[in-house]
């Protein structure tokens, strides 16, 4: 320590330095809290049971139909993008051979997608899905318009899941006569199957926290609904209540019944991550 | 005799069935994966025909040069004029102020995680960062609007919804993008780098400063790129605190509309050629954003090589 101190004598411009270093680090840890901290200082308190109503009124501001309506969509969203992205990762993992052009494109569509911003999504979805295939807004314009943005992030997270798979596994398989599509879901999925997991949490994560995607595909109006009618989510509600300025406390309450289960999706995710990086 | 060889010979057609079903399997299996795997490009190629299909036509009827540098928008107007210049200034506007916040800060995060951070401190360091990741730009947004508006207002006057607080605001939410990218920039740089500096007589921070720096620039300038990105593309945060007035702005204390936000405001109600003037405003924000893409590939890909 007292060497140390001799040395930022001599060379008081790495002291600086590594003062800057902490100070950004501090701001940056600071940020996280305020922001969580201040969410849930001006939201618990206004958190009351007529909040979770069953129906919504302008009275009550009532989230209870956004979660029926968030849940919904998470579901339908991950049957749609989970197997597309699972299959996609193995194709890119298991089948395709190293320089095929096709997988170039693949990868290169794939970082396209997960550099699109939201909003694009949204109009897309409204173009597309709303418009041009005529469901109007609805749930499941929102789903598949969803679908599509969580996409890349399967594929990347299952592909670093199978690639860690070691090949050895797949060697003893074959050895053992086990044909490839026989060790890919006997041998090579179940040892990846955390990260696969891990990877699936964070997009339940991204569905339950969009809220330029769904503005205008599946809509803001706060209502119990079927897949064909149009409901607004968890993130959207609380967007309509803050954007009017006339429900800033049941907002705020929204948001910290948003902020945690987001927060605890990722925290989920990075857990099922890490035991899997032991094991 | 006879009935053993019929035994043996249905046994082995069995076998051939078997196989043949498997190998069938196999097949068609294969080619699921593959048709999944090109859903990506299929949805990239279609997203594309549908934003330029549906935006283009309207740039040509607004006159492509009025639409990107008219400076009024009055969509609703009698004489409707559709200039998204203002906007297009506002976008860039922001995400300057994000970079000039969030790079340096962020920037110095990693430096501090990757080389300096006490193991023991790192597990707990770590997570809050990645979860600035995962909070939803709308919970991002109402933080702005209960906090960083009335401190602006505050602090330095105007009536808070400005320039400047979408860039705190904006600055805060790059910050993961920034560290994460960097981090892992800075810890791919070879051990022997610094163990030479530091063998010239260089202390620590001279090292990391001066050498292991300057050896993570590209994946630096990756990380920036991406944050660029990310600050552009954002839209529910910006538009709760950016005050959205669609004229140019005349100082950072003014309230400014971006790209996102123009088209978050109106499409609800827009129709007709106003609905495609917003969709082209969407295709302007895409080309931005495919630029940003491709810059992020040529770096990566010269880092690789």
């Amino acid at each position: 320590m007292e060497e140390k101190m001799k040395t930022y004598k001599k060379h008081p411009l790495s002291l600086v330095f590594k003062i800057i270093t902490v100070v950004a680090i501090t701001i940056t840890v600071a940020v996280f809290l305020l922001i969580v901290g201040y969410v849930l200082i001006k939201g618990v308190p206004h958190l009351s049971p007529k909040l979770f109503e069953w129906k919504y009124t302008s009275e009550n501001a009532s989230m209870m139909t956004s979660i029926i309506t968030t849940f919904e969509m998470v579901l339908i969203s991950l049957i749609i993008a989970a197997p597309l992205g699972i299959f996609c990762a193995i194709y890119l993992v298991e089948y395709a051979k190293r320089g095929n052009k096709a997988v170039k494109l693949i990868r290169l569509t794939t970082e396209t997608l997960s550099g699109i911003p939201s909003i694009i999504y949204g109009i897309f979805g409204n173009l597309f899905f709303v418009l041009a295939l005529k469901w109007d807004y609805s749930i499941m314009a929102g789903a598949w318009t969803l679908s599509i943005m969580v996409l890349p992030l399967i594929i990347r997270s299952t592909e670093e899941a199978l690639k860690s798979v070691d090949d050895s596994y797949r060697e003893g398989s074959f050895g053992l006569g086990a044909g490839k599509l026989r060790t890919i879901f006997v041998i090579v999925l179940p040892s990846a199957i955390s990260g696969i997991l891990s990877g699936v949490i964070l997009a339940i994560g991204r569905v339950v926290g969009e809220t330029a995607a769904l503005v205008f595909t599946s809509g803001t109006i706060a209502q119990l609904a079927g897949l064909f009618d149009s409901s607004s989510t968890l993130a959207v509600h609380m967007y309509t209540l803050s954007s009017e300025g006339l429900y800033m406390d049941e907002a705020a309450a929204t948001g910290v019944v948003l902020m945690v289960s987001v927060l605890l999706l990722n925290f989920l995710a990075s857990f099922i991550a890490k035991k899997f990086k032991k094991g | 005799m006879d009935n053993q060889i019929n035994l043996v010979d249905t046994s082995d057609s069995g076998i051939t069935n078997k196989h043949r079903l498997k190998n069938f399997m196999e097949r068609f299996m294969q080619a699921v994966f593959f048709v999944c795997a090109l859903m990506s490009i299929v949805a990239v190629i279609i997203i594309c025909l549908f934003m330029f299909y549906n935006g283009i036509p309207a740039m040509k009827e607004i006159g492509f040069f009025k639409f990107l540098f008219g400076g009024t928008w009055l969509p609703t107007a009698t004489k409707p004029s559709f200039g998204i210049a203002p906007m297009i200034l506002g976008s860039i506007y922001v995400t300057a102020g994000a970079l000039i916040i969030g790079v340096p800060i962020g920037l110095f995060t990693a430096i501090f995680m990757a080389k300096f951070c006490p193991k023991k401190l790192y597990k707990f360091l770590m997570p809050p960062i990645n979860l600035l990741a995962g909070i939803p730009s709308i919970i991002y947004g109402f933080f702005g609007v209960i906090v960083l508006v009335p401190f602006v207002r505050n602090t330095f006057g105007g009536n808070g919804n400005s320039i400047l607080t979408a860039s705190i605001l904006l600055g805060m939410m790059i910050l993961p993008t920034v560290v994460g990218m960097s981090e892992s920039a800075l810890r791919a740089v070879p051990e022997s780098y610094y163990e030479g500096a530091v063998a010239l007589g260089a202390t620590h921070e001279r090292a990391v400063a001066k050498v292991i720096f300057p050896a993570a620039k590209s994946g630096i300038a990756a990380a920036v790129v991406l944050a660029i990105g990310r600050a552009i593309g954002e839209t529910m945060a910006v538009i709760l605190v950016a005050g959205n007035q669609p004229r140019f702005a005349g100082g950072i204390l003014d309230g400014v509309r971006t790209l996102t936000s123009n088209i978050v405001m109106e499409m609800g109600y827009a129709t007709g050629l106003h609905y495609d003037a917003l969709i082209a405003t969407g295709v302007v924000l895409f080309v931005f954003i495919l630029i940003i893409n491709i810059l992020l590939n040529v770096i990566t890909s010269k880092k690789k090589s």
